[in-house]
């Protein structure tokens, strides 16, 4: 299904991934995601929250450059090959993935993670083609 | 230690003053008869060049800006014809045009002449293998010196800048007796001819000309023990002339001006007033003798004091401080001049990015570093990072061709950087000068 992310711009300083995920805490917001990208001088923030309305406008309020994308959540077995499998079926179809990173598992039988992907739509009806849950 | 001109270099006071309004009176009529520009000044300033009967009479004259080169450009400051004009030069100007500056076959001939002074007074002859890592090319730096040192005789290796291994190599093995080039390169080599294990007695240099942006007398200390020479203070800009403008002599107690050449005022650069020997203010040069280029009071925006007592050296021409700063906000950056106005006009060529900024300048390993910090804004962001480094790549490469100068771009939260209600401080220099 698609889910929505929040994206945040972090600037490399110290203490700044500290401050924002505290906004995002004193907001009444549970983190269910996440995953970071860095360079020599900023990073980005990808978070997937329980709501992310709330959390985007105390993001904003603290003068904290955020956006919401849509991306794409599925159920990938928890075995060996499990995840590499899900990734070849889409690269098959033409899919690329820019990035993707897993939510904090609650269930023992399947990884959830979250694609980014051009086309959700596209990658969501070749991923259920394929018997993946959603 | 020589003196290249005896009889200009050490004349009496009266004999100068008469040189120089020969020279004065004449350039001056020249002027206004050849350049539109100052014919324009003049009247506007009720002054005809009849008024002028000595240097005395300078101060009835107007001033002249960098402005009026970009108002002007390409050649409207000329006052020979181009077929006369046998060199140009150029520096960066804050509007992205430059500053044109010319010389004729004369004009050139006072250069290395100035020139040669300098490198006399700093121990040079023709016995020496005069190294020049002053950069090349538009810049002044390079070729000015060069022409000097092969007016006095000396063999001239033109290195220009850059690739410090080979600068090494070279003076290894081709056995440079004096170097030329900016302060805080010269310390950088300093550092990696240490990093080699050589030892200053280890390579033949016995000396440094070293100029084109400001520095103090602990990165002269600094450079002379590195080095293991005597480091020599040489200043100058395009619009005058280019490197030759004033220099050190073995005294180092100030830098005499080729007043023959370029008259030196101090004023008061927001009432214009002419200040008294002894007291800081705008430094103020007249070219007299230049065809291509005479200027009449240029404003260079340096901050100075002249000295007017006889040097121990034995010169009588008058002696200028060390430049302690601007009186404008432009930035000298590895020797290149910039303004924060022209870094701003980058920026605001990208659409959705912020109007502010902020230039941090620091010196790392001896070398001016320039970090530009700009506010991310939410139209800018992406979530994908290879979208941001994109970004700040073009931000980089845009400035690198507008000014000639790699900076550093730290893309920074929104109103972070300070607003202030007046003039932005736009500009934090860490740069330890003093």
């Amino acid at each position: 299904m698609i889910i929505k992310q929040l994206s945040v711009f972090v600037e490399n300083k110290p203490g700044r991934l500290a401050e924002i995920t505290k906004i995002i805490s004193n907001a009444g917001c549970s983190m269910e995601a996440l995953s970071i990208a860095d360079t020599d001088n900023f990073g980005i923030l990808r978070l997937i929250v329980d709501d992310h309305e709330k959390a985007l406008s105390a993001l904003k309020e603290n003068n904290v450059i955020a956006s919401v994308k849509d991306v794409v959540s599925v159920k990938v077995p928890d075995v060996p090959g499990g995840f590499s499998g899900m990734l070849n079926c889409l690269s098959e179809k033409g899919i690329d993935v820019s990035y993707t990173y897993a939510f904090i598992s609650k269930s023992e039988n399947f990884a959830q993670v979250v694609i980014r992907v051009a086309d959700n739509e596209k990658a969501i009806s070749i991923l259920k083609e394929a018997g993946y849950k959603l | 230690m020589p003196i290249y001109n005896k009889a200009v270099e050490t004349a009496e006071r009266h004999e100068l003053e008469a040189m120089q309004s020969l020279a004065l009176i004449r350039m001056v009529r020249h002027v206004y008869e050849n350049v539109p520009i100052y014919r324009k000044k003049f009247d506007e300033k009720g002054v005809k060049p009849s008024d002028i009967k000595s240097v005395k009479d300078l101060s009835k004259l107007p001033f002249t800006y960098k402005a009026d080169f970009q108002e002007n450009y390409p050649y409207g400051m000329f006052a020979a014809p181009l077929s006369d004009v046998v060199r140009i030069h150029a520096t960066s100007g804050t509007t992205g045009r430059q500053t044109v500056v010319g010389y004729t076959k004369d004009d050139m001939n006072i250069w290395a002449e100035c020139v040669a002074r300098a490198i006399t007074a700093a121990g040079g002859t023709k016995e020496d293998v005069v190294h020049i890592s002053y950069g090349y090319g538009l810049f002044t730096g390079g070729l000015g010196l060069h022409c000097g040192a092969e007016k006095i005789g000396a063999t001239v290796v033109p290195v220009s800048t850059g690739n410090t291994d080979r600068q090494i190599r070279i003076f290894q093995d081709f056995g440079s007796t004096i170097l030329g080039c900016t302060p805080s390169y010269a310390l950088y080599l300093g550092d990696a001819v240490q990093a080699k294990g050589l030892k200053p007695g280890d390579l033949k240099l016995k000396a440094g000309i070293f100029g084109a942006e400001p520095w103090t007398e602990k990165m002269r200390t600094e450079i002379e023990k590195r080095l293991g020479i005597k480091a020599y203070d040489i200043y100058g800009l395009s619009e005058i002339m280019g490197p030759g403008v004033s220099f050190d002599c073995e005294c180092r107690c100030g830098l005499h001006v080729n007043e023959d050449h370029f008259i030196p005022e101090i004023i008061n650069p927001d009432t214009g007033e002419v200040l008294p020997y002894g007291e800081y203010g705008e430094l103020v040069f007249t070219c007299i003798t230049k065809q291509a280029l005479p200027l009449v009071r240029y404003r260079t925006k340096d901050i100075a004091c002249l000295n007017i007592e006889k040097c121990e050296c034995g010169r009588t021409l008058v002696r200028m401080s060390k430049p302690k700063g601007r009186v404008d906000d432009m930035m000298i950056i590895r020797g290149v001049n910039v303004f924060p106005s022209q870094i701003e006009a980058v920026l605001l060529t990208f659409e959705d990015l912020s109007p502010h900024y902020q230039i941090l300048l620091d010196r790392v390993n001896n070398l001016d570093t320039i970090e530009i910090q700009v506010e991310m804004s939410e139209k800018l962001f992406h979530d994908e990072i290879r979208q941001l480094e994109a970004l700040v790549k073009e931000i980089k490469r845009r400035i690198e061709s507008a000014v000639g100068i790699s900076a550093k771009i730290t893309l920074v939260n929104p109103n972070t950087i300070p607003r202030s209600e007046g003039k932005a401080k736009r500009v934090i220099d860490n740069r330890k000068f003093d």
